[in-house]
């Protein structure tokens, strides 16, 4: 039994399906382009239709995809394993209501600030992010000493009730096209013009993963048990701050970027356990990578399937999600 | 002999406020000792152990290894040295035996290394040590009640430490496996040399395989010592108000407790 090996080649295999994925989806679509001519650098690039489409078109839309479904995917593994929760979400600690209800004022607002060129939704939808972060955890560190997961958990779902009540005042309030732009961002889309939102996405889930990098032996032992993890070697509160803070930052980086997309954080965990067990050492990254090609393949059915019309890429992972859900509860009891 | 885990005086509370469920209370391990912690629901003995595995801090008091004050130490170092049974083992994901078994060795590995031939021997000698070698491949969740406590023993075995807590390592197991786990346990204290602290409500149990005891009641320690000095029924009434008959049992050579009636107080 070599562990090592076990974990490269396991890794290396989500890895190759994960780039693959990628290199194909944006050959598909109304024009369908060959990637031999796309890459072919003596063509020049004025006459490489192929290109345009391939490196213009399409690819910042896949790699949006990518970026967003690996980053959904791993938050979900950490939180988890922090909550003990098979059945939780990046979504279960109210980060994306937050998100929705920037993303909502910023809209009824028309607010026009950018910062860095970013524009305001993402901006607005962000910042939502960090304060029902700022709220659930302040609630959750208030008790005692340390981080309390069941008050985690409870204030979580509390502010996505809460936050979703403000969402629908705030809609109510809204003339009609401003609340039509407002559910259309938060069906969730990858809509991605050109490559800037996706590069300004990067530092912060950037940061987030070398923040997962550090933990996957942690969450192995967290998730059989604070009290046992303690007796085992972990610092149980730095861990669980860092879990909780790394996945909340992440998730609010890639629902500014893509809205918050349903159900990928916890289809893809799931799956891959399936295949591979539980040793977050491998469930972590794996589930990066699956999400990763997940999404962009989920944003290709909603590209392709009532063509030339395109469906939210949200509304294709909750009709895939919802269902796949239910069959983990039955499954589970 | 210098104790090699010594809490001196030590109380807890666990919330600012709340009331004292451990209270000056003062234990000494030797090296090799192995002692059973007595004492009715809510007596502070889960609490006790917690607070000796260093996994909570005293409120007043101090805990010692050795020479060297617990709390001074990292919680990897503590690991390395003192390993903890829980009561109870409840799993979020679904592992196998040996993956569990193998979780032990977290202490002694770096962030980003991982477990190398060595650790993988350390597990299964710790396997072999509780019978469990046959069980390394199966999912943990679908092992028996007495299969699961074995293999979380061997968890902590393959933390490597010269100290094992465990707290009621028998509590919800049968007749049969009860007595596996105190053979188990006493082996592992005679023969590899293991120093232990056992909380447990099993009287016959801890008089069986435990030299000393340590007799606790509403957070204090009611007397301490030498297991034929300690199990009297003097003591037995005032831990559980319980009258019992304690006897050697003639076969076994331990003492018995047999209850006899509840007294009220």
């Amino acid at each position: 039994m070599n562990i090592r090996r076990r974990l490269i080649t396991v890794v290396a295999a989500f890895a190759v399906f994960a780039i693959a994925v990628m290199l194909w989806a944006p050959t598909v679509g109304s024009t369908s382009i060959s990637l031999a001519r796309a890459f072919d650098r003596t063509i020049p690039w004025d006459s490489n239709v192929d290109a345009q489409i391939f490196f213009v078109a399409r690819l910042p839309r896949v790699l949006a995809g990518a970026l967003v479904g690996a980053t959904l995917a791993a938050a979900g593994v950490v939180l988890q394993a922090l909550l003990r929760n098979p059945l939780a979400t990046p979504f279960t600690l109210g980060v994306s209501a937050g998100a929705s209800l920037g993303a909502m004022l910023a809209v009824t607002m028309k607010l026009e600030l950018s910062l860095l060129g970013i524009t305001a939704i993402p901006l607005a939808s962000f910042a939502g992010s960090l304060v029902a972060t700022g709220i659930v955890y302040a609630l959750a560190s208030s008790q005692r000493r340390g981080l309390s997961t069941n008050v985690l958990l409870l204030a979580g779902v509390t502010l996505n009730a809460f936050f979703s009540a403000l969402i629908l005042f705030v809609q109510y309030l809204a003339d009609f096209a401003e609340a039509l732009r407002a559910i259309r961002w938060m069906m969730g889309g990858l809509d991605v013009a050109d490559y800037f939102p996706i590069i300004a996405a990067l530092p912060l889930i950037f940061v987030a993963f070398a923040a997962f990098a550090m933990m996957p032996r942690t969450l192995n032992l967290l998730s059989v048990g604070a009290e046992s993890a303690a007796a085992k070697g972990v610092d149980i509160v730095p861990a669980q701050r860092l879990a909780f803070l790394s996945a909340s930052l992440a998730t609010g980086a890639a629902v500014s970027l893509g809205g918050p997309i349903g159900f990928i954080g916890i289809i893809v965990p799931h799956l891959v356990r399936l295949m591979v067990g539980s040793d977050h050492r491998i469930v972590l990254p794996a589930s990066a990578l699956f999400g990763a090609a997940f999404l962009v393949l989920c944003d290709l059915v909603a590209r392709m399937v009532m063509s030339p019309l395109e469906i939210p890429v949200g509304v294709v992972t909750a009709l895939i999600g919802g269902p796949f859900f239910l069959w983990l509860l039955v499954r589970k009891s | 002999m210098p104790a090699l885990l010594w809490a001196d005086n030590v109380s807890f509370r666990y919330a600012a406020g709340a009331p004292l469920v451990v209270e000056g209370v003062t234990v000494r391990l030797s090296d090799g000792a192995l002692v059973g912690i007595l004492g009715p629901n809510g007596s502070g003995k889960t609490t006790l152990l917690r607070l000796l595995s260093g996994t909570r801090r005293p409120s007043s008091g101090r805990v010692l290894l050795g020479d060297r004050a617990l709390d001074q130490l990292s919680r990897r170092e503590a690991a390395r040295q003192i390993a903890v049974v829980p009561q109870e083992t409840e799993l979020a994901f679904e592992y196998r035996a040996i993956e569990i078994v193998l979780m032990g060795r977290h202490p002694h590995l770096s962030m980003f290394a991982v477990e190398g031939p060595d650790d993988i021997r350390i597990a299964e000698d710790a396997l072999a040590a509780t019978g469990t070698s046959h069980l390394a491949e199966r999912p943990f969740h679908e092992l028996s009640g007495g299969e699961k406590q074995r293999v979380v023993i061997a968890a902590a075995l393959a933390q490597s430490a010269q100290l094992l807590l465990l707290d009621e390592p028998t509590a919800s197991l049968d007749l049969g496996y009860q007595l596996e786990i105190s053979s188990l346990l006493l082996r592992l204290n005679q023969d590899h040399g293991v120093t232990m602290a056992i909380s447990t409500h099993d009287l016959n149990l801890a008089a069986s395989i435990c030299r000393e005891l340590v007799l606790m009641r509403d957070g204090h320690v009611l007397a301490a010592g030498p297991t034929a000095e300690v199990l009297t029924p003097e003591h037995v009434k005032a831990l559980y108000d319980v009258e019992a008959d304690v006897q050697v049992h003639s076969e076994t050579g331990h003492m018995t407790v047999v209850p006899v009636r509840r007294i009220s107080r």
